[in-house]
């Protein structure tokens, strides 16, 4: 497994810790948002970055306030199938205006990866032996987009209308 | 007896005595007892996690006059085709 | 019809391409199939009782001659040379190899047509008024709008992931023949006090376990917010729908749960942050490009209603029976809508073989400017014969045994594949379906009779919209038995209702009997020109119940 941005394998500066007791300190973390109610002014008072893991039924909403003091949120899959944080992503985008990283985590599939990324993820925890060919695999599946979303892709019907798009 | 469907066409096959898969429910192996049938059922499942079959089961069969028919309506119609073709089977 | 550009050219390519490459890595076990399923059902392959089943769409039920052609071909090269037609105007092929699926949608891609989404937990095929821009009084062709849904809900990242499938349908017509109100989306082309044609909204329809008819949340959206409110009514679903529950994973489920008022100002919420974003607006000019395909035909200018066409009916009784039974009004003079009914008796409902594909696709050339439309009762239409070729047409679809003067009668019988195909079946249901249509075959007690709808379904997913028919039968399993379910009093138009449960359920062989009980009892009953569900609304179901199952215990003592 491992983190992927722009196609390609990044260190993580992060700790997850969401599923751990123990809150380390002097270290960049992700925290739950359990972790985050409970720690939170000692979390800023450490100076670090901090970035938020939410589950799939915590939508982005519960931390809008907070989000100019986080450096990544992480919006977990916890099973493929459930495709809330698709929608948490664009929201965190468009309406919450977060310009920091939004990080697809958990059950992540390749398959899925084109369709995070257009929603306003932009790194990606991918699973198996050699993440940056799983991105490479996918990245020219589609050169047309029907819709628009939280992209810069042009729709199809815009490239209709104007041709130079 | 077991049976499942096979990964490349979907087709409906039983397990045979030496661990292929075969279109005939006259091919299949068949047990009387629980622990063969059980070692049959985990034999399925290791050719599943191979991805030579889907969704491995085992059915009851009836053999009479020298015919087997699962014992299950609904087996019978995965084993001989739909009830309304006939030509369809298999 | 809709032609694809370049840019629906390379957007089902590239669909093709990869899921040639998920079947690739499938086969060779890199990808599970716990992984693979979703991928290979948002390509429209379902792995059935017999072998895997490829279901391809059929955009709002528009077909061309071409396609219907291509249709043959995959029926004889990767199939068992016959195709089915089903209650969401798509086709399904029964005997589909995962390996040479690839190639089908490759061939299908050849013709404009593909399997994207027609399974899975999406946006499925978007469903219409099978007369769409011939019928008269049609306030507005509704087919150009399925064509901008359906291109906005392929492949949307956000809604590809639901909690379970989402279904849409759209009529033009005050008379309703989609079932719109039996969808989770349901929209009617409707005017405003000021004459404006927009949508009605109608969210939460469905059948399955839990049927319920769906709900207006808006009772007029312009045109121009189309896309923006439906997107803000799929986004309030995929956080708020349950995933904890496939049998309450519907979109119906939350909005009765939730009320509809509350659900519409969850809706309206949502709506009013996205309603002016310029990433839903769409540009006139792609508006008047879509709809500029689905402009009238350069219809000949004809005499309505010929003096041939009288001579010629009163000549023939049979062509006779079969025009007032078949044949619809056209808004050209001179022209009509032709029914193809795909219930001979004794046929699968909605089965059509390759030959029969190839000579139809003959047909509509010679007859019907090269077009065809699916129902959503799993007939065929020609939306355009003139009617001087009426005679000469019926003859041709009577060799082709398409010309059974049944539609809308009770032979008319939708009736999905049940437990013959069907993993998820309990019972049987063609055979059924053939057993009815064998007993009450002959046209003049069909036509005294008059309108009635059987539907039937195999188990409770309702894919026969049983729920909905005048009457309903659903296929139930008790010890290892078929038995069936009657309902009565069901209908899909704009007066939907769900069926109300007769009595016990019967054995497969009963039920003709009990047809013939509840029709006989309807006949005895009926008043002026009622049809079925008139005479049942107005007297209710005691004296069917009694006309089935016999006499009530309390009446017998009264009487002793």
């Amino acid at each position: 497994m491992g983190l992927i941005r722009d196609g390609r394998l990044v260190p993580d500066p992060f700790t997850d810790v969401s599923a751990l007791e123990e809150l380390p300190a002097g270290v960049a973390l992700i925290v739950s948002f359990e972790q985050w109610q409970a720690h939170r002014d000692a979390l800023l008072a450490g100076g670090q970055p901090l970035g938020l893991r939410l589950n799939s039924d915590q939508p982005p909403q519960l931390v809008a306030t907070d989000l100019e003091r986080l450096a990544v949120i992480a919006l977990d899959f916890p099973r493929f199938r459930d495709g809330r944080a698709y929608t948490h992503a664009r929201m965190l985008r468009e309406r919450l205006g977060f310009t920091g990283e939004v990080r697809a985590v958990g059950d992540v599939l390749q398959e899925q990866l084109h369709f995070m990324q257009r929603c306003g993820f932009d790194t990606f925890e991918v699973q198996g032996p050699d993440p940056e060919q799983a991105w490479r695999t996918i990245a020219g599946d589609h050169t047309v987009w029907y819709q628009a979303a939280n992209d810069a892709r042009p729709r199809a019907l815009d490239r209709r209308t104007s041709p130079d798009q | 007896m077991i049976l499942a469907n096979r990964l490349t066409d979907g087709r409906v096959v039983f397990l045979a005595a030496d661990g292929s898969w075969v279109d005939d429910i006259a091919a299949g192996a068949l047990t009387t007892d629980a622990a063969s049938a059980q070692r049959l059922l985990a034999q399925a499942r290791r050719a599943e996690d191979r991805s030579a079959v889907l969704e491995p089961y085992l059915i009851g069969v009836r053999a009479a006059a020298g015919a087997r028919r699962p014992v299950s309506f609904r087996e019978g119609i995965r084993a001989a085709g739909p009830t309304i073709r006939t030509d369809l089977a298999g | 019809m809709y032609r694809y550009d370049e840019f629906d050219h390379t957007l089902v390519a590239e669909r093709v391409a990869t899921f040639r490459r998920q079947v690739r890595r499938r086969l060779s076990g890199e990808l599970t199939e716990d992984q693979f399923k979703p991928l290979r059902l948002m390509n429209g392959l379902y792995l059935q009782l017999h072998a895997y089943m490829l279901r391809v769409n059929i955009p709002y039920g528009c077909l061309s001659s071409r396609q219907l052609r291509k249709l043959a071909f995959i029926a004889r090269r990767y199939d068992r040379d016959f195709g089915h037609f089903t209650t969401r105007q798509n086709i399904q092929f029964n005997w589909i190899k995962l390996d040479e699926t690839p190639d089908v949608l490759a061939a299908l891609a050849e013709v404009e047509m593909n399997a994207m989404q027609s399974s899975g937990n999406c946006i499925r095929n978007i469903t219409a008024d099978q007369f769409a821009g011939r019928a008269r009084n049609e306030i507005e062709d509704p087919r150009p709008w399925c064509e901008l849904i359906r291109q906005w809900s392929i492949l949307h990242p956000e809604f590809s992931y639901l909690p379970r499938k989402f279904k849409i349908a759209v009529s033009g017509s005050s008379n309703d023949r989609a079932a719109v109100k039996l969808h989770d989306i349901g929209l009617y082309l409707r005017r405003n006090a000021d004459g404006v044609v927009g949508f009605e909204v109608i969210v939460g329809g469905g059948q399955g376990r839990l049927p319920y008819v769906g709900h207006t949340i808006r009772e007029w959206l312009a045109k121009e917010d189309l896309l923006s409110y439906l997107e803000a009514v799929l986004r309030i679903y995929n956080l708020g729908g349950r995933r904890d529950n496939p049998q309450k994973a519907r979109i119906k489920v939350q909005l009765n749960a939730l009320g509809p008022d509350e659900f519409r100002r969850l809706v309206d919420e949502e709506w009013a942050a996205i309603r002016n974003s310029t990433l839903l607006a769409v540009p006139r000019a792609e508006i008047e490009r879509i709809t500029s395909y689905f402009a009238d035909p350069a219809w000949e200018t004809l005499v309505d209603s010929p003096a041939t066409l009288a001579d010629q009916r009163s000549a023939d009784p049979a062509f006779d029976a079969w025009y007032r039974a078949n044949v619809v009004p056209h808004r050209a003079p001179g022209y009509a809508i032709v029914n193809l009914s795909l219930k001979a008796p004794g046929i699968a409902p909605g089965d059509l073989t390759a030959d029969q594909m190839d000579k139809v696709a003959d047909l509509a050339d010679r007859f019907s400017l090269g077009e065809l439309r699916v129902s959503h009762r799993q007939n065929l239409v020609f939306p355009d014969v003139r009617q001087v070729d009426l005679a000469l047409l019926w003859q041709e679809l009577q060799s082709l045994s398409l010309a059974t003067p049944n539609i809308g009668r009770l032979t008319d019988i939708i009736a999905c594949p049940g437990l013959d195909f069907c993993s998820l079946a309990n019972a049987r249901a063609i055979p059924v379906a053939q057993d009815i249509g064998r007993h009450f075959a002959g046209s003049a007690s069909l036509e005294d009779i008059g309108e009635l709808s059987i539907n039937i379904s195999g188990c409770m997913n309702a894919c026969g919209h049983h729920h909905v028919g005048n009457i309903g039968i659903l296929g139930v399993e008790k010890n290892g038995q078929e038995f069936y379910q009657l309902t009565l009093g069901g209908s899909s138009g704009e007066d939907a209702s769900l069926g109300d449960r007769l009595g016990r359920s019967i054995s497969a062989a009963e039920v003709p009997i009990a047809i013939e009980a509840i029709v006989t009892q309807y006949k005895t009953l009926r008043e002026a020109d009622e049809r079925f569900l008139d005479t049942y609304r107005r007297v209710g179901i005691d004296s069917f119940k009694d006309s089935v199952y016999g006499e009530r215990p309390e009446r017998r003592r009264a009487a002793a």
